[in-house]
């Protein structure tokens, strides 16, 4: 049952990398990697239910703090390049 | 074993809206109506699966939380600046 609950997050990143290759500007690629760091915090979190491993949610906190910081500096840095 | 069912079915929801996330993201038209579907699905989606791993285990539910509060006050604020951005780079989207 977990593996499908994997492989439904699995298509949703699919579809957001779909996004990340062909999409025309940057401000696209950069939304489509924000989409796809907050699956990714999902999926670690299944993953610490999977293997009965309480360890892996402080992984997924980090990656939060991460993926947000990420998306602040990304935007911050292309504000005015156009 | 109830909690374990329980738990399932709301990591199914969860990541029936992710799926729902990446579809939106692939069809919408423009950058802010991507910004929507790229980010409020995304935001219920990891409600969902984070409350779903923490009624699956109930040891695991007091980092799930901190989790959840985590995201319900970053995923706005990046979604905003993302905004803010598009607009300054002169993004003015495909409705007049």
């Amino acid at each position: 049952m977990m593996i499908l609950i994997l492989s439904l997050i699995g298509v949703g990143v699919l579809l957001s990398v779909i996004r990340l290759i062909k999409g025309p500007s940057v401000m696209d690629r950069i939304i489509s990697v924000d989409t796809i760091n907050m699956m990714i915090v999902g999926l670690i979190a299944v993953l610490a239910a999977l293997l009965k491993n309480s360890l892996y949610l402080d992984i997924a906190i980090v990656y939060g703090i991460l993926a947000f910081l990420e998306t602040i500096v990304l935007a911050k840095y292309m504000e005015g390049k156009s | 074993m109830i909690n374990e069912i329980i738990g399932i079915i709301f990591m199914v929801i969860g990541s029936l809206f992710y799926i729902l996330a990446g579809l939106g993201l692939l069809r919408m038209p423009d950058s802010f109506n991507r910004i929507q579907a790229g980010t409020k699905a995304t935001t219920l989606g990891a409600f969902s699966i984070l409350l779903g791993v923490g009624i699956y285990d109930f040891s695991n539910m007091i980092k799930c939380l901190i989790i959840i509060v985590l995201i319900a006050l970053t995923n706005p604020i990046g979604s905003s600046v993302l905004a803010r951005t598009a607009y300054k780079n002169g993004e003015r989207g495909v409705a007049k």
